[in-house]
């Protein structure tokens, strides 16, 4: 099962098996990690679960939808490297991910 | 036999309710590093479980969405009492009852009892074919109920009524909304916004009948097949769902002698008027920033906030900040997202075009956002909510313009 690593807004990090076809979000809720709220459950409607995602991984996961990039535009804390969670499905490459979770979840 | 614990807690918080507040607030409970121990009762068969998909996706989506993975409440050492309803609170002796009359004692009580759906006070609601949609239990009913070609009658022009609506007009079935006031969502949306939404379901077949008084059902065989309105026609039906807004489960707090007024009353950081009792959800009436007084919202938004609220009074952290409100609902393929309070505000500016589905509302004092109600426009209601809780002015001309990039339409 491919692992994924959450770096907390304390520093802490946490390396969590999150199973293939589930998002980046789903593997945090699982383990109840803070930081990332997920207030909608997944449906690209509240950008809370917003990560930073490391430049060499990016192409691991899908494109931005146009909906995602404008949710993420205003969102707190947006950099280049933003994305939203939910949006990132596991495959087995992304076995090694790192993602920073933002401290501007709430 | 080896324990770990970064620290401990010999506290006992009891959670009354298990819907999204309740459900988040364990979980935060455990994040927050609290230790002690978790219980929560839950009057419902069900885990905690997502709310939306029961009216957004009732005919062909997942239903069951759980918060939490059924697991994850042994991991986190939370114990979870389903199907057991607690029937009343000793706050003199930090006790609470359940319907089998056995005594839990707490150190802290959360009551997280959400809210009930408003029942229609006219005769026929106890025809068979007659619904309301709060729970999944309701929600697996009604979608065995509606069937293609069917007709219902949805009484009440809300949220819920209308996303019911859009599933099955999208699903082919005969739908009329049947509204009281001269407006659906005449409570929760402003004029302009009900205009287009209204439009946006007619288009699409939906019959809207508004300033129309429901004055009974009619029925035979035990089975409604109409709806009765105060002008003496008749809407002919083979369902009918009442959604007509909901009310505070507060009659326990109300009985331990709480302060309420139809809902618990509670401060920002979910405090009730007893120091050991907190209260989230949908069952409170809260403060909100910049609005005068007392306010019950009914959305997973201010559940969530209220929940973070209680953890941190609970775990003695510094309280969280002040929230803009905001909740979403999906009619059709509108994503609509509103933020703030829509009271009657002076302004109002267009951005973007209710025909194309893809338009934002906003409602200004002197340019001043109080509130926007968007379709579509994701961008133009986080840049809102922004919008909102910075207190920036904006220039109405720039904001109706959809070619001027949101960031420049702020007077600096």
């Amino acid at each position: 099962m491919p692992m994924v690593t959450y770096v907390l807004p304390d520093g802490s990090e946490h390396a969590i098996d999150v199973p293939c076809g589930q998002t980046v979000m789903d593997g945090s809720v699982r383990s109840n990690l803070p930081g990332i709220v997920a207030e909608c459950g997944g449906s690209c409607s509240c950008a809370t679960c917003h990560v930073y995602v490391d430049p060499d991984s990016q192409a691991l996961f899908d494109e931005m939808t146009d909906e995602e990039r404008e949710l993420l535009e205003f969102a707190d804390g947006a950099q280049a490297d933003s994305r939203l969670s939910c949006q990132l499905v596991v495959t087995t490459e992304c076995d090694g991910v790192r993602v920073t979770v933002s401290a501007a979840n709430g | 036999m080896t324990q770990q614990r970064v620290s401990s807690d010999d506290r006992r918080v009891v959670v009354v309710g298990g819907g999204h507040a309740g459900g988040t607030l364990v979980g935060m409970l455990r994040q927050a590093g609290f230790a002690g121990e978790i219980v929560m009762f839950g009057q419902e068969t069900e885990l905690p479980y997502h709310r939306p998909p029961l009216s957004k996706k009732f005919i062909d989506g997942d239903l069951e969405q759980w918060l939490r993975a059924p697991e994850f409440y042994r991991e986190q050492n939370i114990s979870v009492r389903l199907g057991e309803s607690i029937e009343s609170i000793d706050p003199a002796a930090r006790r609470v009852y359940s319907s089998s009359a056995q005594a839990t004692e707490y150190d802290l009580l959360v009551l997280a009892t959400g809210a009930e759906p408003r029942r229609l006070p006219v005769p026929g609601t106890d025809l068979a074919g007659v619904f309301t949609l709060r729970t999944l239990a309701d929600a697996r009913v009604l979608r065995k109920a509606v069937i293609s070609g069917s007709r219902i009658a949805i009484i009440g022009g809300g949220y819920v009524g209308l996303e019911v609506a859009a599933v099955a007009r999208a699903n082919g079935v005969d739908v009329t909304v049947i509204e009281r006031e001269d407006r659906v969502l005449a409570r929760v949306a402003s004029t302009r916004l009900s205009e287009i939404l209204a439009a946006y379901h007619r288009d699409r077949g939906t019959k809207i009948l508004t300033g129309a008084q429901v004055v009974g059902l009619s029925g035979d065989d035990g089975h409604v097949r109409g709806v009765l309105l105060g002008d003496g026609t008749q809407v002919p039906c083979d369902i009918a769902l009442v959604g007509i807004g909901a009310l505070p489960r507060d009659e326990l707090a109300v009985a331990a002698g709480l302060a309420c007024e139809q809902g618990i009353l509670v401060d920002h950081r979910a405090r009730t008027s007893d120091p050991a009792i907190f209260a989230i959800g949908d069952v409170t009436r809260r403060p909100l920033t910049g609005v005068d007084g007392l306010q019950r919202l009914e959305s997973i938004p201010s559940a969530v906030e209220q929940a973070r609220q209680a953890t941190a009074s609970i775990v003695g952290a510094a309280p969280a900040p002040a929230e803009v409100p905001w909740f979403w609902s999906d009619q059709f393929d509108l994503k609509l997202k509103i933020a703030g309070v829509v009271s009657a505000p002076p302004g109002t500016i267009l951005r973007g075009d209710p025909a194309s589905g893809r338009f934002a509302l906003f409602h200004h004092v002197d340019g001043k956002i109080t509130a926007v109600e968007s379709a579509n426009s994701p961008g133009e209601f986080m840049a809102g909510k922004k919008f909102i809780a910075g207190g920036e002015r904006i220039d109405p001309t720039r904001l109706a313009d959809p070619a001027v990039p949101l960031r420049d339409t702020v007077i600096k």
